[in-house]
Parts: structure tokens; sequence; C-alpha cells
């Protein structure tokens, strides 16, 4: 197990390089704004723009630019300056993250909430009313793109522009630390707008494991023992159903901690991922690299430690 | 009367298909400390029968008729409530498959556990003890360790013991085991079939044993059935059916064993055709497609189960002498029994 965890670690490195690597090449490639001439401003002279480009190391070779930005990284833990703002990227996601953990774990529970019982419910009675009903609902929660769905959850629950002003709405996020109750309030929205697909994604993936793990034999020798349905139900068919959706609970959450990039935009959300939004719109490269490296690392670690887990749930599974 | 009895049951699925007739007027009974025999190919109903005993019949569009009494109720007509206290506790039943069966996630001992706990009001020491004693009875080594062992780090062999520990812990007055050995390595099977009978031996079990392959039958069971689309073509006392089988069914599941003691060169004898299908059932004798002794009345008319010698039930036109006779040919070059 530990030589397992040693040889996972090892590729995550590697992994996170080749990463890093791929963005650099990707942000040379595409045709994107010139750096130093959006810092110059509007009325640049081309050398000023060349000076500015030198003060950033863009006049060296992209392999160059690596080196010493991997340099860095690696001997400092230093994620570079925004060429936007000079702030350290570092401290900038160190700052953002209160505000992406927020978003993220408010969201994992209320999706977990629902998606969860509706989808056992949905299984339990297939083809009922609650069944058909459920599964229609989570198609459309599937489907609906989650900008709209912020924007309508803004334009009818919003306390400044909603039909009905019940909960906080664009840019009405405050800390924790600051104020809990608007932190809270600030939050409803977005949490559950962010959480309808994936609850909706988990209601069908649990009714789905469900219902395959209840035709299954071991269900049938839990009846002939004489246990009770509801027993049947929750220590033989949930214990087996739900393994598998731990994986992915595990993943969506390495990827919502890199940042929710639509959420935190639409509702102008400081976090990781509305930071990667205006990188990308500034050609800000330290920024794009610092939050794409981010979430990579934490997708990596959560597919090890879903890895991991997966060993003490499923007795079959050794490394 | 028998303590399981089986009375003119008739199990059928609505399908998209059509209807599935897969029980067609079935009647069995099975008694303290005796073995049925059921046998018959796949889709025969045999193990529709067994399961519809235990309430199992999974398909939501199930249409049952009939009786099935046992100890004096009709499993059938008692509540579902009253049918769980019965299932594992007075009726257990082993499975074809032991890895499917058992529960891959959970540790044998807790399954073992789990069937003292349904119906039993006992200390989670009480029923460890038990469940430990239930192991040593089936025979499996270092029974203490294997509580704590999961169903994949078993053999095949020593899995079908924990689901005979599963079934037996709770002493059931009657155990169907569905194929118990079909999954299993032929020296295995003998073994499982040992432990069947001698723990059937000390406690006075009524079992069902379900199977297609004769052979375990004619080392196992007192009474044979014989079953062919969803209908008894034949039952009897065992030295009966074997040495004087009526049914052409029988007589051709008696040809196509292999025997070790056959000259090389001599082929088998399979059943022509195919097992016809429960929706569109053949009319009459439902055999008498692959029947090579059919004549005129055989497509027309379903022949009726009828007493040809003492507790020998044979459900054939064929005159009774010409059947007897073909039949004692049959199985004289066939079976050896004793």
């Amino acid at each position: 197990m530990t030589l397992y965890i040693v040889r996972r670690l090892l590729w995550a490195v590697l992994m996170l390089l080749a990463v890093s690597a791929l963005t650099f090449v990707i942000f040379y490639t595409l045709p994107s704004a010139d750096p130093a001439a959006l810092r110059a401003g509007r009325q640049a002279t081309p050398e000023l723009i060349a000076q500015i480009r030198h003060s950033l190391g863009l006049d060296r070779p992209v392999y160059d630019q690596f080196f010493i930005y991997m340099k860095n990284l690696v001997l400092h833990f230093n994620l570079g300056y925004s060429y936007q703002n000079n702030i350290s990227v570092r401290a900038e996601i160190a700052s953002r993250l209160p505000a992406t953990l927020s978003l993220t774990a408010g969201a994992v529970f209320v999706w977990m909430l629902i998606g969860i019982p509706v989808g056992v419910l949905s299984a339990i009675k297939p083809r009922s009313l609650l069944d058909r009903v459920a599964m229609g609902a989570s198609l459309v929660g599937i489907s609906a793109p989650v900008y709209w769905l912020g924007l309508v959850a803004l334009f009818l629950f919003a306390s400044d522009i909603g039909r009905i002003r019940l909960f906080g709405g664009a840019g009405s996020y405050v800390s924790i630390t600051h104020d809990p109750r608007a932190w809270f309030s600030s939050l409803i929205l977005p949490w559950f707008v962010l959480a309808a697909s994936f609850a909706a994604f988990y209601a069908r993936m649990v009714r789905g494991n469900l219902l395959e793990v209840m035709g299954e034999d071991y269900i049938r020798t839990a009846r002939a023992k004489g246990v009770s349905e509801r027993r049947v139900i929750v220590r033989h068919g949930l214990r087996a159903a739900l393994t598998p959706v731990v994986t992915i609970i595990g993943l969506d959450i390495g990827i919502l901690l890199g940042g929710a990039v639509l959420t935190e935009t639409v509702f102008n959300i400081p976090g990781i991922g509305r930071f990667a939004y205006d990188s990308i719109v500034n050609s800000d490269l330290p920024a794009i690299q610092g939050t794409v490296l981010f979430g990579a690392v934490f997708i990596v670690v959560a597919n090890l430690i879903v890895d991991i887990l997966y060993a003490f749930l499923d007795p079959r599974v050794r490394y | 009367m028998a303590l399981l009895e089986i009375q003119d049951l008739r199990v059928s699925f609505q399908t998209r298909d059509g209807v599935v007739h897969a029980v067609d007027g079935v009647s069995l009974a099975v008694d303290r400390g005796r073995t049925l025999g059921l046998v018959g190919e796949s889709g025969s109903g045999k193990s529709v029968t067994a399961l519809t005993v235990m309430g199992l019949t999974k398909h939501p569009n199930a249409s049952i008729d009939g009786k099935i009494l046992f100890d004096g109720g009709d499993l059938l007509q008692i509540s579902p409530a009253e049918l769980r206290r019965i299932r594992g506790k007075r009726v257990a039943m082993i499975f074809q498959d032991p890895l499917s069966s058992l529960h891959p996630l959970h540790k044998i001992g807790w399954q073992i556990e789990e069937a003292i706990n349904a119906h039993e009001d006992v200390s989670g020491q009480v029923a460890r003890r038990r469940a430990l004693e239930a192991l040593k009875e089936v025979g499996i080594p270092s029974a203490s360790d294997r509580l704590d062992s999961y169903p994949h780090e078993l053999s095949g062999g020593m899995r079908q013991r924990v689901m005979i520990a599963i079934a037996l812990v709770l002493d059931p007055e009657i155990l169907i085991a569905d194929e118990p050995t079909t999954a299993l390595d032929v020296t295995v099977q003998a073994q499982i079939l040992d432990l069947i009978r001698v723990l059937q031996d000390e406690r006075g079990t009524g079992v069902v044993l379900i199977t297609h392959d004769l052979g375990v039958v004619a080392e196992t069971a007192d009474e044979v059935a014989v079953m062919y689309a969803g209908r008894i073509a034949e039952r009897g006392p065992l030295e009966s059916v074997l040495e004087a089988p009526e049914h052409p069914y029988t007589w051709g599941l008696l040809q196509s064993l292999p025997r070790l003691d056959a000259p090389r060169t001599e082929r088998l004898h399979p059943i022509s055709g195919q097992p016809p299908s429960l929706i569109r059932v053949p009319s009459g004798c439902a055999f008498h497609p692959r029947c090579p002794y059919a004549f005129g009345i055989c497509p027309q008319v379903v022949p009726p189960l009828l007493v040809s010698q003492p507790g020998h039930e044979v459900a054939c036109h064929l005159p009774v002498p010409t059947r007897r006779g073909i039949g004692r040919e049959v199985a004289s070059k066939e079976v050896s029994v004793g």
C-alpha cells in the first residue's frame, strides 16, 4: 500500500509537470492578446511595450521562460506575479480559496442531500409516478446550463433584482469570519445552482446502480434469509450501490475546488474560478498557469484519495 | 400430509413478447428427512417453482395460482410478514453460484449472523458463536479465522459450504437446493452433496434438490420428479423412475448421460431439438416435437399425469406396455443403481 502511494505521488508530480508544460504551449500557440501590449495601456509606444516585454521576461525563448517558472515553483514554491497588477499569484489564490471552499462544501452537501434520497426512492419504485417525475426533473437539471440557471435564480430570488427578494444576489459574498449570516445568505443561490446538475446526475446514477444491484443474486440470498426488505435495501443494496458513487464524489470535489468558473462568474464570487476567468480574459499567463496548476493538484490528490478509500470500501480491491 | 406440498402450482409472467408459462400445473410433495430430486433442462420451471415457494419470484408481473401448503398453511395466502418469518427460519434455500450469491462487501461471519438476527433476538456474542459453530459444522477449516474472511477469499467449494451454513444455521425443516453443485468442480460436487446428506440425516431436514443432472439425483434423492416445459413429465420413487422410466423425455435424459464404461467409439445421444419456448408452448404434449415416439394424439391433447405403478406417475399418451418395454430397455443399458 505504501509503495503504491509513493508510486502514485511520483506519477502525480510528473503529471503536474506535463500540465504546466501544456498550459505554456497552449498559451503561446493560441492567438491571445499580447500581455505586454495589454499592460502598456491605450497610447503605448512600441518602446514601452518592448520595455514591458523585457521586464516580464517575455522576450526570452519559451523554453527559457518555462524553465525559470518551474525553477521558481520548485525551489521557492513561487507561482510568479500577475502581469496585470504584480500581485503574487500564490497569495491571490490563497486569499480566494475560502470562497471556493465555501461554495464547494455547501454545493456538495446540497446535491448529496437531494441526489441520493431521490435516486434511492426512484430505484425502489421504478416506473412509479415519483420515479418518472424525479427522472424527468433530473433530465432538466442535467441539461440546464449553469450560467442560465444562475441568471434565472438571480432574476427570481436575488435580494436586489429578484421578483421575490429572498437571498443575496450577485456580488454579495462576504467571508464567513466577517459575517456568517450574510455569508450563508449570499451562498444559498450559488449552492443550489451549482448543485442542480450534480444532484440530477447523482440521482440518476444512484438509481441506476441500485436498480442493478437489487437484481443481484446476493440480494436474493438476503431475502431468502428472511431479512426485512428495508434492511435488504440499506445494508445489502445501498452498501454495494453507493461504493462506486464515492469515486465520483471525490473527483467532483477535486474538480470544483479548482474553481467553479461559471457559478463564481455569474454570482461574482471572488473564488479561484473567477480568478481563472479574469486571468484568461486578461491574457495573464502566471495567473492562468497558477489556477490551472492549482486545479490539477486538487484533481490529482482527489484521485489518489478516492483510490485509497476504495480499497477500504471494497475488500476485493488490493494494491 | 407431507410437510411441504405444492398443489397445481401455476406461475406465469407477463412480458413484452407475451405470457411466459413458467410453471403450468405442478404438484409436488416433500416430507421430513426425505429428498426430492427435481430434474429438468434449463427453462423447465424447476427454479421458478422453488423461488415461488420462497416467495422470491421477483418479476413484477407474475401471476401465481395454486397452493403451497407448508405445515398446513398456504404460503401463497399468508401476509408478506408471515412469509418472511418462515423464510430462512423454517424453509431455507441455497443457490447455484455461491460467489454471486454471497454479498461481496460483507464478511462471512456477518452474513451468517444476519440470518440468525433476522429471526432470533440474540446478543452479538451468541450470534457470532453460533455462526462459528455453523462454519465448523459444514467443514470449513480454521473456521474462527474464516468468520472475518470475505467471499472472494474462499474457493468455490468453501463458498458453497458457507451458503449451506447460512441456510442451516437456524435448523430449517425444509432446504431447497437449486443446482447447488453446478458451478463447482466435480470432486467438490461430491463433497457438497455428501455434506447436505450428512446434515440432513442429523437433523431430519426435508430437501428439495433441483438439478439438471440425473447422476446427482441418482446419488441423493428418495423421490424424483422430472419436469418439462413447466409441467411434470414423470415422478415417483428413485428406483422406479431410474430402473423403469416411462416417459420418453426421461429416456432421453438417461441416454444423454456420458458413461465412463462405454466404448470410446460410442457417441452420446443428446435429445434432438431445442427446449420449447415457454411463451408458445407446443400444443398437446409439450415434448411431442422432440419425441421420437410421438403419434396422432400427442400434438392435440395434453397428457394427464396418471398413476402407472404404485407411487409412480407418468404423463404420456403411449400405451403402458409399450412404455414399460422401451423404458426397461433404456434403463438396462444406461442405469446401474446401487
